[in-house]
């Protein structure tokens, strides 16, 4: 069968089992969006190219399938970028496909031409460029094998305009061999073994639950890991979901924001089980102190995450979900009344702590405010946010049973994700509850997506949390800069309007009481909704684990004194 | 220490960007970086000097395989390994001196290439010490200019380097962890 470049493209991504696309035409992507028209596949027209990209992460993330953006040379590639590094840092399988001038004119500063494949060079898994159409089927098989195998990542295929155009014989590759790709599967039986003595020896094991147990759908296997070997699971703020958040060994978020209970049992720990994650100095602290008596165990795809941060006494390199299904027979049920009971007790010190603890003083609280979203959505809908303060009340506050509902820039913490990734998690799961929680900062990066939303009619709730700051900014030069404030008061437009020029319904919100009818009336009101909650201008996120401290030295949110009535309550300073 | 690891990669464009790219972009020190074909016309081959530790010769083989054309790596120091330097030295020497530097190139196997009125090119290909050696000793008559290939390394017989991370591209690694 003789076909266009283009045509060829859309063949290969149809067989790939693409229904959408999020993109932007352009000049030198033209040919493909002329093709499109003869294949069954929804195009969202996006307004910014950096909204395809991140819609194209929360649909891969939402539905576990390979996500693809789209977007023109020079300008349109670039503004994809923030998106491509977004989706390297969170290991999130994408596909992006860019125009590029004429194979003749590259190198020769046509118009609107970038490397693109330069400059994707360090933030994709792999990228390509195309110059010839008869390699258009070949390279397309690949980005997707590549894209959601082994550790997954985002790879950029950069197809000139003369490969759209020029025709050739279609073949599809019915199979790919790649000489240097074979992602790990299974680790060795010995060093099974090994970890299972360790496993056996440890009197206060944890569990560090990352990403990779939910991209690797392991989900099941660390359940039964965890309840026969009777070890707390700690997560990191993208394993959140992979362990049920009501389940009795779970420990919540560990980290920089995670739970109190959860940093000290860490610190305390005599054997850490590292679960598809990396060590990140979000979650480490000062590596020199990180969990000094722990042995430590690390299950990961990648064998270059393996000692880069944290030296491990036992490698397990491969798929988490083979690895856990290999582990699981070879170790020996334990038990650690102890430790479990220690960790009870350092719970209960941190519930008290807790802002769900102190007495109604009507104020808006971010927390109170996602406290409410949980109860009321039966802690059943996806969420994505935005990043800052709010994303890690929305990590603290609406605990999580399952995974892939939890859709959140980790790595990268690229303000603008929310909304657009909510839209993208929205055509994976069209028929499921999905809010996104954003700052007031974060939301006017992207904010131009939500005539995107509007026309798609994308069933999403968007929760905006508004303190007229850039709060984790705000709090950091509280804590660390004699609350000299810099550039971080934002004078703001007027959210409601902006959401009903676009054609988004909109409530603002100024009282706790005022909460769950607002979110009723989201809910009940089809198509995008926008709720603005003016929020505590100065709240701050509690615990706190200044950059580069010890992870068990926490700023701790004061224990309140009984309030008096009428009182404010007492200005959140640090504490302990 | 210094490290000396052999990469097949494959034989496409760009990708000895992508390796030099991961080196900047992880802060990997390299010494010397040799490319060339190989037996199949499909691999090149790079043979990698750094001045790094054990650690870090680790860390460097497992962000290698995180390049999807980077084939096999292994590790050759310390293990039975031909490695090879090869110069071009270009000395002063004026027709009263040729005899000497002729005769200096002949203690250490190597050749003059060229003749010039007031200089020669010597050729020296050995390991890396022997080379150096050569050097020094022709430094006080004066070296115009040189260039050195790098080192290029082969395991002898039918032995391998040491592959470090077991599972990594499907190698089972003999390497002990460091």
């Amino acid at each position: 069968m003789i076909l266009t470049g283009a045509e060829i493209l859309w063949e290969c991504l149809t067989r790939e089992g693409v229904q959408v696309v999020f993109g932007y035409p352009g000049g030198a992507n033209m040919p493909i969006y002329d093709a499109m028209l003869s294949y069954p596949v929804h195009h969202v027209l996006v307004r910014h190219e950096q909204g395809a990209a991140h819609m194209a992460d929360g649909y891969a993330r939402a539905s576990g399938k390979v996500g693809v953006a789209m977007a023109t040379s020079g300008p349109g590639a670039t503004n994809l970028v923030t998106g491509i590094a977004t989706a390297m840092m969170d290991s999130s399988p994408i596909v992006c496909i860019t125009g590029q001038v004429h194979a003749h004119l590259i190198g020769g500063d046509a118009f609107q031409e970038t490397d693109v494949t330069g400059i994707t060079l360090p933030i994709t898994k792999h990228n390509y460029l195309v110059t010839r159409a008869d390699e258009i089927a070949q390279v397309v098989r690949e980005a997707f094998y590549i894209a959601r195998s082994g550790r997954p990542g985002p790879v950029l295929i950069d197809i000139c305009k003369n490969a759209q155009i020029e025709k050739t014989e279609f073949v599809y590759p019915e199979k790919i061999s790649l000489a240097g790709y074979h992602p790990p599967e299974h680790a060795p039986m010995t060093e099974l073994q090994k970890a299972a003595r360790l496993i056996a020896e440890a009197e206060r094991p944890v569990i560090l639950c990352g990403h990779g147990t939910i991209m690797s759908g392991a989900e099941e296997e660390l359940l039964h890991f965890a309840v026969k070997t009777n070890t707390p699971v700690a997560s990191t703020l993208l394993g959140l979901g992979a362990f049920p958040a009501s389940h009795p060994l779970s420990l919540g978020m560990m980290g920089m924001h995670g739970e109190a209970y959860c940093n000290l049992a860490i610190q305390n720990a005599d054997l850490l089980i590292a679960l598809g994650m990396r060590f990140d100095d979000r979650v480490t602290g000062n590596l020199r102190t990180y969990a000094p008596r722990a042995r430590k165990i690390h299950v990961e795809i990648d064998p270059s995450e393996v000692h880069k941060n944290v030296r491990v006494d036992v490698p397990l390199v491969g798929n988490l979900k083979s690895v856990l299904r290999d582990l699981i027979p070879v170790v020996d049920e334990q038990d650690h009344p102890a430790w479990l009971q220690q960790i009870a007790e350092w719970r209960a010190e941190s519930e008290q702590r807790d802002i769900l603890a102190w007495p109604d003083d009507g104020k808006l609280y971010v927390s109170h405010v996602v406290r409410d979203l949980w109860s009321i959505t039966g802690g059943g809908a996806i969420v994505t946010t935005d990043v800052g303060q709010h994303q890690m009340w929305a990590a603290q506050y609406y605990p999580l049973e399952r995974p892939n509902r939890w859709i959140t820039s980790g790595g990268s913490g690229t303000m603008g994700f929310g909304l657009p990734s909510a839209i993208g998690a929205w055509f994976a799961h069209p028929d499921q509850e999905i809010w996104t929680v954003v700052g007031d900062g974060g939301f006017q990066m992207t904010q131009a997506e939500l005539t995107t939303a509007v026309n798609e009619g994308a069933n999403i709730k968007i929760a905006l949390m508004n303190n007229n700051f850039l709060g984790m900014v705000r709090q950091w030069q509280e804590f660390f800069f004699e609350k000299r404030y810099s550039a971080v008061q934002m004078r703001n437009p007027d959210f409601v309007k902006i959401a009903e020029a676009h054609g988004v319904a909109a409530r603002r919100v100024l009282k706790p009481e005022e909460v769950a009818e607002a979110i009723a009336f989201a809910r009940a009101t089809p198509g995008p909704v926008l709720l603005e909650f003016r929020v505590e201008q100065e709240e701050a996120v509690y615990p706190m684990v200044p950059a580069g401290a010890d992870l068990d030295n926490m700023i701790r949110r004061p224990i309140r004194k009984k309030m008096a009535e009428g009182q404010p309550v007492a200005a959140p300073g640090a504490g302990d | 220490m210094s490290h000396t690891l052999i990469a097949l990669v494959e034989n496409k464009p760009g990708v000895l960007n992508r390796v030099a790219s991961l080196f900047r972009r992880r802060n990997f020190n390299i010494e010397s970086l040799n490319v060339g074909r190989t037996e199949r016309p499909e691999v090149s081959r790079m043979t990698i000097v750094m001045d790094a530790a054990a650690v870090e010769a680790r860390a460097v083989e497992a962000n290698l395989y995180k390049l999807v054309n980077v084939i096999d790596v292994q590790d050759v120091t310390g293990q039975a390994a031909v490695l090879r330097d090869l110069a071009l030295i270009k000395v002063r020497a004026r027709p009263e001196q040729r005899a000497e530097v002729a005769s200096l190139a002949g203690i250490f196997r190597g050749h003059i290439v060229d003749v010039a009125a007031d200089s020669v090119i010597v050729e020296i290909t050995g390991t890396e010490d022997k080379v150096e050696s050569l050097i020094e000793l022709l430094r006080p008559l004066g070296i115009l200019e040189m260039v050195r290939t790098g080192q290029v390394a082969m395991m002898r017989g039918s032995g391998s380097g040491v592959r470090y991370t077991p599972g990594a591209n499907g190698h089972n690694g003999n390497g002990v962890n460091p």
